[in-house]
Formats: C-alpha cells, sequence, structure tokens
C-alpha cells in the first residue's frame, strides 16, 4: 500500500513504485517463458491433425455410443482384481510406511543427522515417481500380472502415507506425552500410550484417502500390464473397440464414485 | 484424540475396588462400538482371505525376475546419463515445456471456474455449471484423457499439454473456490462500501484474500504436472515416458535409473524452490 504525489494530490496506489516494479518484471518473465515454452510445443505439433481434430472427435464419440452392455460379464473379475490392488496395495504400503514415518518425525526419530534424511529419501523417491512407471518397472522385473500392480500401488504410497503420517506425528500434543513419561514409563510405552492414541484418527483418514487414490490409480495400471480393468482398457483400445471402451470408463467412473463415498463416509465418521 | 471416559466408573478399569486402588488399566478402544469393531475385523480377515486366494502368483516368473531386480538396483547405483543423453535431455526439455506450458493454461482457466465455483460470489446456475467442470476434470485418470485426446489430437506434446491443463482445471479451481468460499466476508464488505464497481469489489476485495494460497497451490501444481508430464508420455502424448518406456522395454536399467534419478532430482529441487517461495509469500 503506498501513495504517490501526481500532479500536486496524493493518489492512493495499490502497490508501492519498487513492488510494482517487481510484479510487472515477474509477469514479463512468466509471459517470455510461456511463449518460449508454447513455440516449442507447437513446433512438434502437427497443425493439420488438430484441426481436423472436431471431425475426429465427433466421429468417435458417435463410435462410443451405445456402450456395449453385453460386454460387462467380462469385466467383473477384473474389477475384482482391480478393487485387489488398490488394496492389498494399501495395506502393504500402510505396514511399510509407519517405521518410515516415525523414522521421520522430528520428535520420534532415533537421529536427526543419520536416519532422518534417509526415511526423507524414502519419501520423497516414492512420491516422485507415479504408480504407473513403478508398475512398468514392476512388470518389468516380476512380468505382467496383479502382483506386480500391488507391488507398484503400495511402493507409491508409502511416500504418501509416510509424508502425512510424519507431519501429524511432529504436530502432537507434547504435554500428554510429558504425562506419559512423569508416570514412568519406558520409551515403547510412550509410543503406545502417549503419540499412538493421538495420531490413530489422522492414521485412519490418511488410509483411507490414500485407499480412495489408489482405487482410481489401479484402474490405469492395466495399460502397462500389471494388471485391473486396464488391462481390458488397453485391449479394447488397441482393436478400436469403442463401445466397450465407453462401458469400462462408466464402470471406472463408477469405482471412483463408489470409492470416494466410502473415504468420505469414513472420514466424517472419525472427525 | 482424547479419550476421557465421561463418568468416573471407566468401563476399561478392572480390579478391586474395595482394598486397592485399579492396577490394570487398558486403553479404550478406537472403535467404541464393539459390534462394528468386531464386524470390520471379521470383514477384513474374510477379504483378504478371498483376494488372496483369488491371486494369480507365478512364482516362478518372479523368481526369474529377482535377477533383473538386482540389475534394476545395480543401474539405479550405476546410472548411465551419458549412453542416451541426447534421448534423456530431449526428452526431459520437452517434459518440463508441457509442465509450463499446461500449468499457465490449466491456471487462467481455473481462475474464472474457480471464481464460478464459489457458492458466495456465483449464481446458482453459473456454480452448478462450474462445479460439473469441476467434478468431469476430477473423474479421470490423467493417462484416460491424455489416450482420448491422443486419438483426437494426434500424437505429440499438444495432447500432453491438453492432458495436463484439463487436469489442473480440476484440481486448482476445487481447492480455490474453497478457498474464496471461507473469505473472511468484513474486508468485502467494506470495499463494496466505498462504492466498487464488481470487478473491483473481487480486485480489491477478494483477490488479495485468496492470493497467497493460490500462489502456493499453482507451485504445488507445476509440481505435479512435471511427474504427471512423465507418464503421459507411455501413451504418445510427448515428454520423458517415451524414453523411459523405451530403455525398459529394452531392459536398460541403467538408462531408465538415470532418467528416474532425474525426476526426483527435479521434484525435490522444484518442492525446495516453492517452499521458498511460498514462504516469502506469506
Amino acid at each position: 500500500m503506498a501513495e504517490t504525489l501526481s500532479s500536486g494530490t496524493k493518489v492512493w496506489q495499490y502497490r508501492s513504485r519498487n513492488k510494482q516494479l517487481l510484479s510487472w518484471f515477474i509477469w514479463l518473465i512468466g509471459t517470455a517463458l510461456f511463449m518460449y515454452c508454447w513455440q516449442r510445443v507447437s513446433e512438434s505439433t502437427t497443425w493439420f491433425f488438430v484441426w481436423d481434430a472436431p471431425r475426429i472427435a465427433a466421429d468417435i464419440g458417435s463410435r462410443m455410443i451405445p456402450p456395449r452392455w453385453s460386454y460387462i460379464n467380462e469385466l467383473w473379475v477384473p474389477l475384482w482384481d482391480t478393487l485387489n490392488i488398490a488394496t492389498i496395495g494399501t495395506m502393504m504400503a500402510i505396514v511399510m510406511a509407519v517405521p518410515v514415518a516415525f523414522l521421520a518425525a522430528r520428535n520420534t526419530t532415533p537421529s536427526t543427522k543419520f536416519v532422518r534424511p534417509i526415511a526423507l529419501l524414502i519419501i520423497v523417491s516414492s512420491r516422485s515417481i507415479n504408480s504407473l512407471i513403478w508398475s512398468l518397472l514392476l512388470v518389468s522385473i516380476i512380468g505382467p500380472g496383479v502382483v506386480a500392480g500391488i507391488v507398484a500401488i503400495s511402493l507409491r504410497s508409502i511416500g504418501f502415507v509416510a509424508k502425512l503420517l510424519y507431519e501429524a506425528i511432529e504436530e502432537i500434543d507434547k504435554t500428554q506425552v510429558e504425562a506419559v513419561t512423569a508416570s514412568g514409563a519406558n520409551s515403547l510405552q510412550i509410543l503406545i500410550y502417549g503419540i499412538v492414541p493421538q495420531i490413530l484418527p489422522a492414521f485412519a483418514g490418511i488410509s483411507v484417502f490414500r485407499w480412495d487414490i489408489n482405487i482410481r490409480e489401479s484402474t490405469v495400471l492395466g495399460l502397462v500390464g500389471a494388471g485391473g480393468i486396464g488391462l481390458q482398457l488397453n485391449a479394447s483400445l488397441n482393436v478400436l473397440a469403442w463401445p466397450q471402451v465407453t462401458l469400462i470408463l462408466i464402470l471406472i467412473l463408477m469405482a471412483v464414485i463408489f470409492s470416494e463415498w466410502i473415504s468420505a463416509k469414513v472420514r466424517h465418521a472419525i472427525i | 484424540m482424547t479419550n476421557i471416559p465421561a463418568n468416573p466408573p471407566d468401563p476399561g478399569v478392572s480390579g478391586q475396588q474395595t482394598s486397592t486402588f485399579p492396577a490394570n488399566w487398558s486403553p479404550p478402544p478406537f472403535i467404541k462400538n464393539p459390534l462394528l469393531r468386531w464386524g470390520l475385523l471379521l470383514g477384513l480377515i474374510l477379504y483378504l482371505f478371498l483376494s488372496i486366494g483369488s491371486l494369480d502368483v507365478n512364482w516362478h516368473r518372479i523368481y526369474v525376475g529377482l535377477d533383473r531386480g538386482a540389475k534394476f538396483v545395480y543401474g539405479f547405483m550405476n546410472p548411465n546419463f551419458a549412453g542416451r543423453w541426447t534421448d534423456i535431455s530431449e526428452g526431459m526439455i520437452e517434459s518440463l515445456v508441457m509442465t509450463v506450458t499446461s500449468t499457465a493454461i490449466g491456471i487462467a482457466i481455473s481462475i474464472p471456474i474457480g471464481f464460478g465455483a464459489a457458492r458466495n460470489l456465483a449464481p446458482l446456475p453459473v456454480y452448478l455449471f462450474c462445479r460439473g467442470i469441476i467434478a468431469l476434470s476430477r473423474s479421470f485418470q490423467e493417462i484416460i484423457v491424455a489416450i482420448l485426446f491422443v486419438a483426437i489430437f494426434g500424437f505429440g506434446p499438444l495432447a500432453g499439454v491438453l492432458t495436463l491443463s484439463f487436469a489442473t482445471i480440476g484440481f486448482l479451481s476445487k481447492l480455490l473456490a474453497e478457498d474464496i468460499e471461507s473469505i473472511d466476508k468484513s474486508q468485502a464488505e467494506a470495499v463494496q462500501a466505498t462504492g466498487s464497481a464488481w470487478w473491483q469489489w473481487l480486485n480489491y476485495g477478494i483477490q488479495p484474500q485468496v492470493m497467497p494460497r493460490l500462489i502456493g497451490l499453482s507451485l504445488y501444481r507445476l509440481d505435479i504436472n512435471f511427474r504427471e508430464s512423465a507418464v503421459v508420455g507411455l501413451v504418445g502424448a510427448g515428454g520423458i515416458g517415451a524414453t523411459l518406456n523405451t530403455a525398459f522395454d529394452r531392459y536398460e536399467y541403467d538408462t531408465a535409473a538415470a532418467i528416474l534419478i532425474l525426476i526426483i532430482g527435479i521434484v525435490m529441487l522444484s518442492e525446495y524452490i516453492s517452499g521458498y517461495i511460498r514462504a516469502g509469500v506469506q
């Protein structure tokens, strides 16, 4: 907030001169960067296809309806696989994430110099790599199938669960821990009676939240061969069976809505 | 959670009330209703039994694969940046370019939609329309949208840019709308009381309140878009994903490891920078 003299009278300005200049400068850099990037994207685009896009979209749209409802009988088993990938994957992730979270939280880690950076590195590595890339890796290592999907989901989820959990551990109320300590508890008892009850609601919320995300993610893992309904989606796309694609997309949408509903219910019950 | 029993006779306390002070105490259970507690546990065991039973595990294949796993770990220890450096650098630059473009386009579209999806600003029809767009964008995985966009717009980074912009809309508009809905009304009213026009009211009464959060969310989305740009390449929408896929297909784990290390490095760097900027904005 500032005032400037303009032809003798004071005029109110939103920003001071230097701040205004800085803001213009940031806008200038940002716009230039965007234009440069857009130019590069535009260079590697076949614009003929883009101008043709509305016609193609209308064509695909007309092929997609009506969905081939009879195909649904072949989808129940993949759907069950998808649910298993998400659920077992989340459980495995939780089992691995809990110790990592305790090692990463400043107030519970045995050593801030050695153990904490390693735990944080595990968290970042797991979070930076998408579950599809994890599946790509695992399909190449342990072969296509549901197991690769489960392991991929669990590896991806460790970072997410551990990060949110260690933040929850760092935010606990210290006085409760002190009270338990004052009663003469050893460190394991402090953990069980002083810390765990405080983070249990956050823990349940995080787990269900991640499970909800994992249901979404496990629907597409089949695209790289890691099992679930994505396999059918890939197969249908490869033979351009658009009515089947529509049905699979509808099913995925239902699964996503269902999991979001459950997750909202559980989180509502906790909070 | 603090579980303070409402009544002095704690059900968890057992022991003789007459002679000694109760020596045994057990913490109250997390789920209070015992029927629900045991029901959930039983259901979980039953589900695990069914689901693990339906798993089709090819142990022989996994055993053979462990060898490759060791090779990957070895490749991670000795990443090969040089071997395919031109492919890696081109893919990386394309990914970064797609990230910047899609985030900028996404933010530009999200802001009006975010304002439209805030119930305290928008009339009901606009609100429903904007919420509909957000729900549509949030329902499908990026990769599915990318497949459709590649089919429609052809191979190349444009399909990826459009996919990521579309995904950005759902994320950013939703969180922006929630932030607008929880603003401090008195500030907006004060600006209105000075006789401001509608756009002045938006610009001076509301925008400054949501700006720090908008910047923070945009930086976070930049981060997400970079990570996702590595994925959309798997279906031909440009970026590093195609290179990564090729590396895995050829079992060139050292090149794949190099790409993954670069991705992790860039994500860490951007998290560090965005933390710095966010601290400066607030």
